[in-house]
């Protein structure tokens, strides 16, 4: 059976207040709590994830994860930048989460036990960026092939290489001519 | 007739040994997501796709099977993956935009869109009335593009052929309204930053009016085809079952989230592009099945026309471009005697606009679902990343779930019900 419905849960909330009350509820655990276009992100250190999400979910009933995904912000330290969009169906609000990365240490607690879909986005972020997420069920690539190298969504990698079809440099041919080996 | 035994040693199968696969898994990773009864054979392994037509696309699955009955799934995706993210980092806010077509290719203008609100988000960009009109018409005719391809693809895979045959006829007139007004029936890039790449045709008007007399005739024909034949309903009724708290929790988005009971459209929720200058519905489900996702769509195809009608009486005079010469190039007449915009021209068509450093999400509700943009800009006319919350990614992700304990013959509709566009899950 199919209802018609002309309203949505909720009407489109305000988020003026979102940043204050958030703040309050999360003081000790939020480094930050940035405002860009009317979007609240709560900027959160990686040791306090886990309970920021799960406080989020369960208290403030952000229950759904939109997206998570990956920035690059090379040649900056921190480097790596992991965004959690989240959605409240009850409250019709987003909000995004952010836990910045360093280049030398790109690990991550995985969110799989706050939110059940994190668990092909990571692997996604794994793939495309090479962020290591402890504890995830089932880390390994998604969408590149096993035995592809490096991370190519990282910005040290190119867009495209295009190899010489044809060159007199000695040592460019040697390199790249496949010999017959023994 | 005598009837001759086959050794099971010697039959000749399609099984695939645990030791064989070639799901770019180690051994190990591979044993963590079968059952253990598949170490010793007592389940089936089955593989499934990349090749095969109703897997919509280049979908694998491997399928462990007790009998008939699917134990687990696993789905292997990426056999599409194209970089589209990665190339969208190396060209202009500008030059983006026929990327988005490629991901989710049923549906070219709610990609097109959804990226354009978030460059308009992220720059500021104001759009004219007339084209946020004319973006709700294009909107709508995309969705039930999508949808016609949906539910032609979806009989078809059930056993019901000349239902692809009646949905195909109809796109037709939906994809001469695609090129009427950008020149390409599939690849449109029509929607720009700012507004839309020029004003529609004079004709423009006939070619929606056809839909909309032609259209509501033949969707009671696709529903005296399916909606109470008994073998459509025996196929799909109590089928690939979710519960709404379970679609919730997996992140799925439009039909597939709405059959389920959840009241949810992007449209209604967060209105863009002025949808809520119009009155209309969202259907919602309730036993979350394959049949319930039908109904939903079947609705929204009604409730599509709906907003078509009232936007075709409702639409503006007026540009369709933002006159922000710092975003949206100079009219040609201009050019010729205006040396500000000569050099408006010049470097939007070479550097392009710049946005500023930050980061924003906008998306809309496309066929499929909740299709979103993040977007993060570092200053540049180049984005620093631009990453697609791709309806399908998220709709196709819990298959493994919905699957388990269903019949063999009943992923195909499952499939068929999520719909997924692999350009979109791969991207």
């Amino acid at each position: 059976m199919v209802k018609l419905v002309s309203q949505p849960i909720c009407p489109v909330a305000d988020t003026r207040d979102l940043p204050q009350a958030l703040r309050q509820a999360l003081s000790d655990k939020i480094s930050e709590v940035v405002v860009f276009r009317d979007e609240v992100t709560l900027v959160v250190p990686r040791e306090h994830i886990i309970e920021v999400l799960t406080h989020l979910r369960d208290v403030q009933q952000f229950n759904m994860l939109t997206d998570e995904t990956c920035v690059d912000y090379y040649p900056r330290e921190p480097r790596f930048g992991i965004l959690y969009q989240l959605y409240s169906l009850p409250r019709n609000l987003r909000l995004r989460v952010k836990v910045m990365l360093s280049e030398y240490d790109p690990k991550m607690p995985t969110a799989v036990g706050v939110y059940r879909n994190a668990n092909w986005l990571e692997r996604e972020i794994y793939d495309l960026f090479g962020i290591h997420f402890e504890g995830h069920p089932d880390l390994r690539r998604i969408l590149l092939p096993a035995n592809w190298q490096g991370h190519p969504l990282r910005k040290e990698v190119p867009v495209a290489v295009e190899e010489n079809a044809f060159s007199f440099n000695r040592a460019r041919i040697d390199a790249q001519k496949p010999y017959a080996t023994e | 007739m005598e009837q001759t035994l086959i050794q099971v040693e010697d039959a000749p199968s399609n099984q695939v040994r645990l030791e064989d696969v070639q799901l770019d898994i180690t051994f190990e990773q591979l044993k963590r997501l079968v059952s253990p009864r598949a170490l010793t054979g007592e389940t089936m392994l089955l593989n499934m796709g990349p090749q095969h037509p109703s897997t919509h696309g280049v979908l694998r699955l491997l399928l462990e099977l007790d009998g008939e009955t699917i134990v687990n799934c696993i789905p292997d995706i990426g056999y599409l993956h194209t970089g589209i993210e990665k190339t969208a980092e190396s060209k202009t806010y500008l030059k983006a935009i026929p990327l988005t077509d490629r991901t989710d290719y049923l549906a070219p203008m709610s990609n097109n869109l959804a990226f354009c609100g978030a460059v308009e988000k992220l720059v500021g960009i104001e759009v004219p009335l007339r084209a946020q009109y004319l973006r709700v018409i294009l909107m709508e005719l995309t969705r039930m593009n999508s949808h016609l391809v949906w539910l032609g693809t979806h009989a078809l895979d059930i056993g019901a052929m000349s239902v692809f045959l009646y949905c195909m006829r109809e796109r037709e007139m939906i994809l001469d309204i695609y090129e009427a007004v950008s020149g390409a029936r599939m690849m449109s890039s029509y929607i720009r930053p700012g507004g839309l790449w020029r004003d529609v045709p004079a004709h423009f008007p006939q070619l929606v009016q056809r839909v909309l007399d032609v259209f509501p005739a033949r969707l009671l024909e696709y529903e005296k085809l399916l909606k109470e034949n008994p073998m459509w309903k025996e196929r799909t009724v109590g089928v690939g079952k979710i519960s709404a708290e379970d679609a919730i929790a997996w992140g799925m988005t439009g039909p597939c989230l709405r059959g389920s009971g959840v009241n949810y459209d992007v449209r209604k929720a967060q209105p863009y592009s002025s949808y809520d200058h119009f009155e209309f519905s969202v259907p919602v489900g309730s036993a979350g099945d394959v049949y319930d996702r039908y109904l939903c769509r079947m609705e929204e195809f009604h409730q599509s026309l709906k907003i078509i009608r009232q936007a075709m009486a409702k639409l503006p005079p007026g540009p369709v471009m933002t006159d922000d010469r710092k975003v949206a190039p100079p009219p040609k007449h201009e050019i010729a005697y205006s040396m500000e915009s000569l050099i408006h021209h010049f470097k939007l068509w070479t550097e392009g606009f710049k946005a500023p450093e930050g980061e924003v999400y906008f998306a809309v509700e496309s066929g499929k679902g909740e299709y979103g943009v993040l977007l993060s800009g570092d200053g540049s006319s180049k984005p620093r990343r631009v990453h697609f919350r791709a309806p399908s990614f998220h709709n196709l992700q819990p298959i493994s779930q919905i699957s388990k304990g269903a019949l063999l013959a009943d992923i195909v509709a499952i499939i068929g019900s999520i719909d997924i566009v692999l350009g979109d899950v791969d991207r």
